[in-house]
């Protein structure tokens, strides 16, 4: 009995081809073990073909650490800008891997470090500890003595609310504080642009009542003087603000 | 993981089917697990100040990450940078100048402006053009970009675009007037 299979039917699984088509793109990594404490940091170079990898450098960075190498550390969570885990620098300037395209340019080879001038936990893990330190010291957060008139919210009117806009947007992330070369040589003292953002953003808020406290903290040569219009904050910022314009408005302030 | 987790299935299934091996089936099973179950990571009980002793000895070694080798060259913080060494160099000149003005007498130093200007004629021409650009160079850059400092103090010009573009302006004015100044002045 002959059974015939028309080929329609059939199904073949074909070899994986080299592809002729494949761009690859070269990534060098910075790396560092805690677990080897003896050892230097090094650069670890990784390729990946663009083809297969999706769009962002986050992507790159999963798909390394899928299927390329599971000891490849960094942070990541929200994958769409708004956590600030995967904050880092990227081909020189610090941004959120999340929201940083991965340049189509084959023969440009990407180069990956931690934030600048942290110290390293692991790979591209920064040590934030004294970062967060900073944000806690400008006691972010309303300070009102009298319970609101209506017993449930302090009111302010959208004029003052819009003076808030380009303020309360901030992530976090540490991009800026660590793209400052004034917070990279005095980051003990001086508090660096996030946190003094953060500052101006509880200066600027009409419901806060502690204006004058907040002030009298920061008028020391080290807080806030020691930023000297740099500028790299505000170029770096991956959410586009601008915290060079609110140390400049907190100045501003202090000095009228 | 997946194999074992298989593998367990169908034993499972095997010993249901047949209740008589059911005590043998149920320890194959566990025998399979426990063999295929490896765990490279280990966990282990330890208080919070051990936990914290072993943080600090981590902290100790943990190194800084590259900064200045490796941030890319910006119109921020390049010209930023320029701005302090011009400025000290216009300043420690002043101050070096003026010194050696003061001591000059005691030293038998001909520090005077006859003496100078005649010293500097007898230069040839490429020579003083060089010299006075050196030293009108760094006199322009700071001057301008001084402007755009008091702009910036005035909390004006601080969007990226506006930075950038005042910035190659600043390094077009002050080259042109330091040339200007170099050749004609």
């Amino acid at each position: 009995m002959a059974s015939v299979v028309s080929p329609s039917q059939t199904s073949t699984i074909k070899e994986p081809s080299h592809n002729p088509e494949a761009k690859t793109k070269t990534f060098h990594i910075y790396r560092w073990n805690p677990d080897e404490p003896s050892s230097k940091p090094r650069m670890q170079t990784y390729t990946l073909d663009l083809n297969k990898t999706g769009p962002m450098m986050l992507d790159a960075l999963i798909r390394i650490k899928n299927e390329v190498d599971p000891t490849l550390t960094f942070r990541r969570s929200c994958r769409e800008g708004i956590c600030g885990s995967c904050a880092m620098n990227i081909d020189g300037v610090n941004t959120l891997a999340c929201l940083c395209r991965i340049p189509t340019d084959t023969k440009q080879d990407t180069k990956i470090y931690p934030l600048p001038h942290t110290y390293v936990v692991k790979d591209i893990v920064p040590d934030l500890t004294q970062f967060y330190k900073q944000y806690k010291s400008i006691k972010p957060y309303l300070q009102h003595s009298a319970p609101a008139p209506d017993g449930k919210e302090y009111l302010q009117s959208k004029e003052e609310r819009k003076k808030l806009d380009g303020l309360y947007e901030c992530i976090l992330c540490a991009c800026c504080s660590t793209s400052c070369p004034s917070y990279w040589w005095n980051s003990e003292e001086y508090l660096g642009p996030a946190v003094l953002l953060q500052s101006y953003r509880w200066l600027a808020d009409s419901r806060d009542e502690k204006k004058e406290e907040r002030k009298a903290a920061l008028d020391n040569s080290m807080s806030l003087y020691r930023c000297h219009t740099i500028l790299n904050c505000s170029r770096t910022c991956p959410k586009g603000l601008n915290p060079g314009l609110a140390i400049a408005e907190i100045k501003k302030e202090m000095a009228f | 993981m997946l194999a074992q987790r298989a593998t367990q299935q169908s034993l499972r299934q095997l010993a249901a089917s047949n209740p008589s091996m059911a005590s043998q089936m149920v320890f194959k099973s566990f025998a399979v697990g426990s063999s295929l179950q490896t765990r490279p990571v280990a966990t282990q009980k330890m208080t919070p100040a051990d936990s914290y002793q072993i943080l600090v000895a981590q902290r100790k070694n943990r190194p800084t990450s590259p900064h200045l080798t490796i941030y890319k060259p910006q119109m921020t913080w390049i010209p930023s940078a320029l701005n302090r060494v011009t400025g000290s160099v216009l300043s420690g000149g002043f101050y070096v100048f003026g010194a050696a003005y003061l001591v000059s007498p005691l030293f038998g130093w001909h520090l005077d402006s006859a003496s100078m200007a005649a010293a500097f004629g007898s230069l040839p021409v490429a020579a003083k053009v060089a010299t006075k650009f050196a030293v009108a160079m760094p006199f322009t850059f700071h001057s301008f970009n001084g402007l755009r400092h008091l702009s910036w103090d005035l909390g004006k010009t601080f969007q990226n675009k506006t930075v950038i573009t005042t910035g190659y302006v600043m390094l077009g004015v002050s080259t042109a007037s330091a040339l200007w100044l170099a050749l004609f002045a």
